[in-house]
């Protein structure tokens, strides 16, 4: 084991002559976890943890649906008292914090790190263990704000949390520096999946695989990816500030002391308004994908759709004043945060388009996730359409922080998001599960979730114009806003239901479902060309790709020569991908679950004492070194043609 | 500078987590007026140490009493308590005035008031959970915050012993 | 569909008015910002309806390929996809252009609003507090400064420009009727004009989430006539009359000597406490507790008998009186006019 030989050894490799069920067992072998739970903690596969991530966001959502049932309870009358103030203001910010910190944001990350790699034609994401660790601190940190919510310590400032209401003088108590440390958490988490996924997207795709060739949902998740790196520091510079000045006296947002407690509002924006379009991308790259599957076509305007993705990225970053136009700020600044806002408006349009052009010139078949995709663009509209509206400075100082508001952002986020998202799953199933879900409990909860939504929040555009502020507890009676919060919440209840019955389809069909084929819906993605589940492995060859529908063309070439007893992955170039290094990638292990248990003991109990900090470093400065140490692989070696 | 000691972390995390219910209650029903432990439940409570930094403002007590350095009135950021530091003292001299010039706040002030402001004042000397203090107040700061005090000790000094100390 | 009965109740929404309704348009602001919003709507309901058709149309004319041909996949010619490409980019252009001049009635609206000031506004200042409104109407002459609470007075006709401050957290005054909003941020003045039109009683509500009683920070609105304004602005200017017997004299000097003075002030009496709403005109207004309850005797000693109960978590404490004590109370307070 410690001496190198000076010849290189004879690896086994995959070849013409070494393929089939041999080459399956020995790859299986190699990629696959260890038995038990030890080995479901160990692993390293994307898949795993990709599932994980998505069934542990799947129960964040259902207690957030519980939140919003309660607060649509609540207001279904006036003046109501079943739930008193204090605990709906935890409820309010609960919701949103979990929905858009636990749920959305998470939930794109488990779609990518299972499909990225499958879609590029490779075996793992670049930093696995990157991957496992990031898993466990989203755990931890969702962890830690449900069980601060139970103990009655959850935040009761709203999902973002302005100060000073959230300051040291107005939150009292550990509250807000529960919300604050959690933000961090995620905010570790989404970074690490993010730099994992950017760096697998960038130098682990298939060769031949050019940019020009990605499927339209990987250069979404590039662009997101890119995205969360750029923004995210903010939100956790601005709630490291916020922790500091309540937890050790600094004076960031007291005006009092030359601080602002505008920049708050700055700082989180700047994240806050990249963040929803790091939600709604990904969903823009999930449609594209159903509706190149079910129409038989390629998706029409590829160039303009990765163009589209790419301008609302970067123009995104432009826009966050539009959360502030109330705050007094110049009106000149103002104006361009106008303009950009409207303009935001066009690459998605050109999205539509595209999207509607291929169900045009295609052959559409209406099976669930198709009938998801044009939900999503009835209802997408809508709220693109109201965000037009809000990008008005004058109509935004009359409807900002109302019900229109509300309204707005649930059409986009769970029109332009969820929608997409539950269609994604459901065409996507058959490859993680091995099985189809059911046909006639997706379509009925289809129209379900379709009918309710717009049943609930539609009359908020009207009662939002009628004068219904947000985040209240009650409101009088005589306002006239009585009948449309009944009609909001009774459909509110209707909508958790029919969320309620995707999941019971996703779980009789895990047992029941008719067993699916390797691609059961004839779509030209790589991913489609691996078993339903994938094998731990995923390709046996290394497939080489032509053009952007490889499993469209007659012809399936595939590149010979990785290791089958190591873990051994291709690299290839950025932008033309040829091959070019083979790489080791790493085994299972338990250092990153490790890091992110001594991390977890870091950040809670930093909220308690600083001490914290100094007590707290070392274990993780040694789980990490433990993480990181050399091992001894095989180095790299380079290609030979 | 120092804040609790590294001991105490450990200490501290058990007991806080399951008083975690008791420190957040927003008590607006004054139940701790109601509780037979009136100390403990004042004292642990953060609603109650907040209205009391509020009332503190409202007052007035900085006219006399600043922000703890004192004045006009004797400092309450240290260890010298002329009248008593415990905290149902503290309600006592509130509430009944204290010769030398202590106004009684009893018909400007509820009782559950006057415990409130009692609680913020033992947090002055830092003499409240560690866990409960604000790292500060948003309105100009010319006191250090409390969560970078050290806790002080309860010193009883008469009036003559007091101005004998005096530098 | 089931689409014509949103945009139905969308209109009636629009077109009936109410006390606190971006309807109501009643102001010169909200007037402006009315009429930008008609054509925001009209505008954007007709861009969807487009875009629906266009989706109609494909799921019919793709559900007649489907029928049509069956066979090798991928996308049609080149020659076929050209006009669509032609279509993405008219569409594209047709987004930028309805997108650039919704920008510029915007930015007309804009303009409309920062030069609809007046020369010489009504000065008011507004200060927000957790969670009432403290309101100054501004003279020249200190002794004609009114000082009054959670109400607010106008000249129909008259422009008055509103000074915002905070004191504690970030509030928002949002009067819907007449104007669009503005947020009250510690540490920061902000500016707020208002030009009523018409006569008319409105409500305003805290627009920015500000902690326990945020649902419970409303502002009564009166715009009247001038001659009413002046007359209830001279009225404001005097101290309510000393009351001369009975339970109303022991109820003021229940207040007076009591926790009451301490926080409120009744212009003319020692009372003079500057932290809570001021009282010398409470009766004559008509909400107590920032629009929480109706201005009645049974409101006002319900509210002096236990504020948590109807407002919890606000900073009014439960006060211990007995029944007589609070009936006297009641006496008193109701004298304030």
């Amino acid at each position: 084991m410690t001496a190198k030989k000076k010849k290189p050894r004879e690896y086994l490799r995959d070849g013409p002559d070494f393929t089939g069920a041999p080459l399956h067992e020995k790859l299986s072998e190699t990629w696959r976890d260890g038995p038990g739970l030890i080995g479901w903690i160990k692993s390293v596969d994307h898949k795993s943890i990709g599932k994980r991530y998505l069934v542990t966001a799947m129960v964040f959502l259902a207690l957030g649906g519980v939140l919003a049932a309660l607060m649509r309870l609540q207001l279904s009358g006036a003046e109501q008292e079943i739930i008193g103030p204090d605990r709906y203001n935890q409820i309010f910010t609960m919701h949103g914090t979990t929905m858009m910190f636990l749920f959305a944001v998470p939930v794109m990350d488990a779609m990518a790190i299972y499909l990225v790699p499958l879609m590029l034609g490779t075996r793992n994401t670049a930093f696995p263990r990157l991957n496992a660790f990031s898993y466990w601190m989203y755990l931890a940190g969702g962890s830690l704000l449900w069980v601060a919510f139970v103990l009655n310590i959850g935040p009761d400032a709203g999902w973002f949390s302005y100060t000073p209401l959230s300051g040291p003088e107005y939150s009292l108590g550990k509250r807000i520096d529960v919300w604050a440390q959690m933000v961090t958490f995620t905010e570790v988490a989404a970074l690490a999946v993010a730099v994992s996924l950017t760096a697998t997207i960038l130098k682990k795709r298939a060769p031949g695989m050019t940019l020009a060739r990605m499927p339209i949902f990987v250069w979404s998740i590039l662009v997101v990816s890119l995205m969360v790196i750029f923004s995210m520091p903010s939100v956790a510079t601005a709630s490291g500030m916020l922790l500091s000045d309540r937890l050790v006296g600094t004076q960031f947002y007291n005006s009092y002391e030359y601080g602002d407690s505008l920049l708050w509002q700055h700082l989180f924006w700047f994240f806050g308004h990249p963040e929803v379009y790091i939600i709604f991308l990904p969903a823009a790259g999930f449609v594209s994908e159903i509706v190149q599957a079910y129409t038989g076509r390629r998706t029409f305007g590829y160039t303009a759709i990765v163009l589209a993705l790419c301008a609302t990225g970067l123009l995104a970053f432009g826009l966050w004043v539009h959360h502030m136009f109330t705050t007094g700020l110049p009106r000149l600044g103002y104006a361009f945060y106008t303009a950009a806002s409207m303009a935001v408006a066009i690459p998605a349009g050109i999205q539509i388009f595209c999207w509607i052009a291929t169900i045009w010139t295609g052959r559409p078949r209406f099976m669930v996730p198709l009938l998801w995709v044009i939900g999503f663009i009835v209802t997408f509209v809508i709220g693109g359409l109201s965000g037009v509206m809000l990008a008005s400075v004058p109509l935004d100082l009359q409807v900002h922080d109302t019900y229109f508001v509300v309204a707005h952002f649930h059409y986009v986020l769970i029109g332009g998001a969820v929608f997409p998202l539950l269609g994604a799953i459901t065409y996507w199933f058959p490859k993680f599960a091995g099985r189809l879900m059911s046909e006639r409990l997706g379509r009925i909860g289809f129209w379900l979730s379709f009918l309710s939504f717009h049943a609930t929040f539609f009359p908020m555009h009207i009662v939002g114009l009628q004068g219904m502020p947000r985040r209240v507890y009650t409101y009088p009676a005589g306002m006239g806003w009585e009948t449309f919060n009944l009609i909001s919440s009774i459909g509110a209840v209707v909508f958790a239901a029919s969320v309620a019955l995707f999941a019971v389809n996703m779980l009789l069909s895990l047992r029941k479902g008719e067993r699916a084929a390797d691609n059961p819906w004839g779509a030209p993605g790589l991913e489609w060309a691996t078993a339903s589940p994938p094998a731990p492995y995923n390709f046996a060859h290394i497939p080489i790709v032509a053009d952007n529908s490889p499993l469209w063309n007659e012809e399936r070439p595939v590149a010979y020569g990785l290791r089958v007893e190591d873990r051994e992955m291709i690299v290839t170039t950025a932008v033309e991908a040829w091959p070019d290094v083979r790489e080791p990638s790493p085994e299972p292990t338990a250092w990153p679950l490790i890091a992110a248990l001594a991390t977890t003991v870091l950040f809670v109990a930093s909220i308690f004492t600083p001490w914290a900090l100094v007590i707290g470093a070392p274990p993780v400065a040694a789980a990490l070194v433990a993480w990181f140490w050399p091992k001894r692989h095989h180095e790299g070696e380079p290609v030979i043609e | 500078m120092s804040s609790r000691s590294p001991a105490s972390l450990l200490l501290l995390l058990l007991p806080v987590a399951l008083g975690a219910c008791d420190r957040e209650t927003r008590d607006y029903r004054s139940r701790a007026l109601q509780s037979t432990d009136r100390p403990a439940a004042f004292g642990g409570n953060a609603y109650h140490l907040a209205q009391g930094q509020r009332l503190y403002a409202w007052m007035n007590c900085a006219g006399c009493h600043a922000h703890g350095g004192g004045g006009m009135g004797p400092p309450l950021r240290d260890d010298e308590w002329r009248y008593g530091g415990r905290i149902d003292q503290l309600v006592a001299t509130i509430l009944d005035g204290r010769p030398n010039g202590m106004p009684a706040f009893r018909d400007k002030i509820t009782e559950d008031q006057a415990w409130q402001l009692a609680t913020y004042v033992r947090s002055m000397s830092a003499r409240t959970r560690q866990d409960m203090l604000a790292g500060r107040a948003d309105e100009p700061a010319n006191v250090e915050p409390p969560v970078l005090d050290e806790r002080k000790p309860v010193r009883r000094v008469t009036p003559g012993q007091d101005d004998a100390t005096e530098e | 569909m089931k689409r014509a009965a949103p945009l139905l109740l969308v209109l009636c929404g629009a077109g009936c008015g109410g006390s606190q309704s971006v309807a109501g348009r009643d102001g010169v602001q909200g007037a402006l910002i009315g009429g930008l919003f008609d054509v925001f709507l009209w505008t954007t309901a007709a861009v969807y309806l487009f875009v629906l058709a266009y989706l109609a149309l494909a799921l019919v004319r793709g559900r007649r390929h489907r029928r049509d041909r069956a066979g090798a996949q991928g996308e049609p010619a080149a020659q076929a996809e050209r006009i669509w490409h032609i279509g993405l980019i008219a569409f594209a252009g047709a987004t930028a252009l309805i997108l650039a001049g919704l920008t510029v009635a915007t930015w007309l609206t804009d303009r409309a609003l920062a030069e609809a000031g007046d020369a010489a506004p009504l000065e008011i200042e507004v200060i927000g507090h957790q969670w009432w409104w403290e309101v100054r109407y501004q003279d020249p002459v200190a002794s004609r400064i009114v000082r009054t609470a959670n109400e607010l007075h106008l000249p129909a006709g008259r422009a008055a420009h509103i000074t915002l401050k905070s004191t504690d957290v970030i509030h928002s005054l949002w009067i819907p009727n007449l104007a669009g909003k503005q947020d009250l941020i510690p540490g920061r003045i902000a500016d707020l004009s208002l030009h009523p039109l018409r006569t008319g009683v409105f409500r305003a509500q805290c627009a920015e989430f500000c902690g326990l009683q945020h649902a419970r920070m409303a502002l009564d609105v009166t715009v009247e006539t001038p001659a009413e304004f002046a007359r209830w602005y001279d009225a404001q200017l005097v101290p309510p009359p000393a009351p001369t017997g009975g339970a109303a004299l022991a109820g003021f000097a229940l207040f007076q000597n009591r926790q009451c003075a301490s926080c409120h002030a009744v212009a003319g009496t020692p009372a003079s406490g500057m932290v809570a709403p001021d009282l010398s005109h409470v009766a004559s207004r008509r909400t107590i507790a920032a629009g929480t309850l109706p201005t009645t005797r049974d409101n006002l000693m319900a509210w002096v008998a236990d504020p948590q109960a109807v407002k919890p978590g606000n900073n009014m404490p439960k006060v211990p009186l007995t029944e007589a004590e609070l009936a006297a109370l009641g006496a008193y307070l109701e004298t304030l006019k």
